[in-house]
């Protein structure tokens, strides 16, 4: 029994963070802020290419094969690096839209109650009808909203998921980067107790979150993905907030990253569908008996 | 990440669920929480079962998978609590069996596995409590005889105690964190005094208590003289990063328990309510998981938890005190009733952010320690 990775998700998730980092580095993600609604399809083919959309494909039908123990990992790290575009829908996509596994085509979907990228995608799926354009709090998202929101797919439920602990695990190191480094009072502020204090309150939530995601990754059961998802959506808004308080000024600023995480957190919760639904479906599996 | 376990783990479930079965249906009732000799006997009687079923060394004998399955499935049978037997069992055990000479560990183990001696923990002090490392209590050498002065304070089963694991100063001229030793004390040795006080929940779970002129044999000191310091940051992390695992687990039971309590008198009706027990479902669930990663973890390391055990005890203690608030929601009147069922384990859940170290104490390990800033003051 053990939830951390293993050594091929390891690897996964290494290639995955530096094809991330030579590809969507600062100045890409600043460069994406400044021309909001356009995607970047020569990256995304770049995903395609290294099985970001098709590895839990079967290798028969030309996919990678591989589960959500591995798409989790790899999820993780598009949620760190802020990687915009409809990547849930468009992995849920792969190989029943063709070219949604090969990053030829960009897939946007309904999901509870929101729709991204639609103007930017090749394909739209789900009803659609009634959508209304928003004018995104998310620079790097575009938005419409929807009158009624179906269920969510529990896989989707939980790849955004991955994508806030991800963002939680970005934001709590960048907090104590600064921390570390930043003077006043002829000290870092990292050695006063309160500024410690929000940082160990990240790591704890960062941690719980993980366990949980982690562990909904291996079992894929229902339960374990929204409460991994109430954890996870808790993590990354909490965390990316307590971030911008240990930047003081600086965090409230267009040119710190941390507002992105903290806007992009609000869609991803949004995405799961109202935070109540899981709540009730965690109750309600109370009474089943099931813990 | 792999959530299975090897077929001799699932041998030992299999085998402990069934023994389980079996022998819970013949326990006797538990006493009053307020009969401590009877509490004593009571705990002591299960130790000395599990002992002679061959479970008796399960807290440190065993690889950390199968001590979660032992907690997990003595929990969810609903099987005693280790009680009286916490200290020994759950710190100053493990501390004996990783610090300890052979000698020591012959004295002093088989008697807390069997069931036949408690311990008590006698850290605190009056001027020393998260600042443990200010405690008073002196001990000089006479012969090969401590001589011990001073006193102690919150000491937890105190009353009923053998034992005591005992810091005290062995070198007051030396820096704080250098001159400290860590004992075993017999709590009946002449001039023990035992004073019990009374916590906010009417009981008198712990005590003080006061040492005057101790005898001590030098042979009873664990880990070098003046090294007591390392010794007990391993009882610490023994104290947080283990002890109440289990209890994880008596809390999903707990949630069940107010759910079904709550559809029964019609609070299950309120959506307030239901999103509170289904929050709460998913934090214990969390916390679950995220002992099962700090188990897969001390599987793959060392045998002495580390500093992990301070994240888990921060959200643990934390979310034990938010699923009692609820409970109270779920009782509404009755909630002020000492009778009922989670109104003394609600005020219990108190202190759950200040025993084995408060939750300040605890996010400055995790920030100093974990997250690596700067020395805080
Ligand atoms: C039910 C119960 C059982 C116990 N059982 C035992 C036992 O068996 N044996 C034993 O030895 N002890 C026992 N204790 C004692 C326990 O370990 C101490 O109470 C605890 O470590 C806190 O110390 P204190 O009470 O002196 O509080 P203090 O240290 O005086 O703390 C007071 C407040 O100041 C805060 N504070 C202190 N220092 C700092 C700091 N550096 N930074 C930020 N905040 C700080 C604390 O968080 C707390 O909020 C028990 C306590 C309880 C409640």
């Amino acid at each position: 029994m053990r939830l951390q990775l293993d050594k091929g998700q390891q690897a996964l998730r290494d290639g995955v963070r530096e094809l991330l980092a030579r590809r969507f580095g600062p100045e890409a993600l600043r460069d994406a802020v400044e021309r909001p609604g356009r995607l970047d399809r020569e990256l995304w083919r770049e995903l395609g290419a290294a099985g970001f959309f098709a590895l839990r494909l079967p290798e028969s039908e030309g996919g990678v094969g591989l589960g959500l123990p591995e798409a989790v990992p790899v999820f993780e790290e598009a949620g760190r690096a802020l990687l915009p575009g409809p990547l849930v829908a468009t992995h849920l996509a792969a190989g029943r839209v063709p070219g949604a596994a090969e990053g030829d085509t960009v897939v946007a979907a309904a999901l509870g109650g929101l729709l991204e990228w639609a103007e930017a995608a090749d394909v739209v799926q789900g009803d659609t009808a009634g959508a209304v354009p928003l004018r995104s709090v998310d620079p790097l998202t575009p938005l419409h909203r929807l009158p009624g929101a179906a269920p969510v797919d529990p896989v989707a439920v939980l790849l955004t998921a991955a994508e806030q602990l991800g963002g939680a695990e970005r934001t709590c190191e960048l907090a104590v980067q600064h921390a570390r480094t930043r003077e006043q009072f002829g000290r870092p502020v990292g050695a006063f107790q309160a500024v410690q204090h929000l940082c160990a309150d990240m790591l704890v939530r960062t941690r719980t979150a993980r366990a949980a995601v982690h562990a909904a990754a291996v079992t894929g059961d229902p339960v374990d993905v929204h409460a991994a998802r109430l954890l996870a959506d808790e993590a990354a808004a909490r965390n990316a907030r307590d971030c911008l308080q240990v930047h003081g000024g600086m965090g409230f600023t267009w040119e710190f990253e941390v507002h992105l995480h903290l806007k992009r957190a609000w869609v991803r919760t949004r995405r799961a569908g109202p935070t109540t639904e899981s709540e009730e479906l965690l109750a309600a599996a109370l009474l089943k008996g099931e813990t | 990440m792999d959530l299975t376990h090897t077929p001799e783990e699932e041998d030992f479930r299999a085998r402990l669920r069934a023994w389980l079965a079996e022998v819970l249906p013949t326990l006797p009732p538990p006493p009053s929480p307020d009969d401590w000799p009877g509490r004593r006997a009571y705990d002591l009687g299960w130790q000395r079962r599990l002992h002679d079923a061959g479970y008796g060394d399960v807290h440190w004998g065993a690889s950390p998978t199968v001590r979660l399955i032992f907690l997990e499935e003595t929990e969810r049978a609903g099987a005693p609590y280790v009680g009286a037997s916490f200290v020994g069992l759950l710190h100053a055990g493990p501390t004996i069996a990783a610090e300890g000479t052979d000698e020591q560990r012959e004295r002093w183990l088989p008697p807390i596995l069997r069931g036949d001696e408690v311990w008590c923990q006698g850290f605190s002090e009056p001027g020393a409590g998260s600042d443990l490392a200010a405690l008073r209590t002196r001990a000089h050498r006479d012969g090969d005889h401590y001589v011990v002065n001073g006193s102690k304070i919150w000491t937890s089963h105190a009353e009923v105690a053998d034992w005591c694991e005992l810091l005290v100063r062995t070198d007051p001229g030396a820096p704080r964190h250098r001159g400290i030793s860590w004992l075993a004390m017999r709590m009946d040795a002449p001039g023990v005094t035992i004073r019990p006080l009374r916590t906010l929940a009417g009981s008198t779970e712990f005590a003080e208590v006061f040492l005057d002129d101790v005898r001590v044999p030098v042979a009873h000191r664990v880990g070098a003289e003046n090294d007591g310091w390392r010794v007990t940051m391993v009882t610490l992390s023994f104290e947080r990063g283990t002890a109440f695992v289990g209890e994880v687990v008596a809390c999903h039971r707990v949630l069940r328990e107010l759910a079904a309590e709550a559809r029964r008198n019609g609070r299950w009706d309120d959506p307030a309510l239901r999103r509170a027990l289904g929050g709460l479902h998913a934090e214990f669930r969390a916390l679950w998981r995220l002992t099962q990663w700090n188990v897969g973890e001390a599987e793959h390391g060392g045998g002495v938890p580390g500093v992990t055990g301070s994240v888990l005890k921060l959200a643990y203690s934390h979310a034990r005190q938010r699923l009692y608030d609820t409970a109270a929601d779920v009782l509404g009147a009755q909630a002020l009733d000492l009778d009922r069922p989670w109104v003394l384990d609600r005020l219990s859940s108190l202190s759950y952010t200040i025993a084995a170290g408060t939750s300040q104490i605890q996010r400055n390990i995790v920030a100093e320690r974990i997250l690596g800033l700067p020395k805080g003051r």
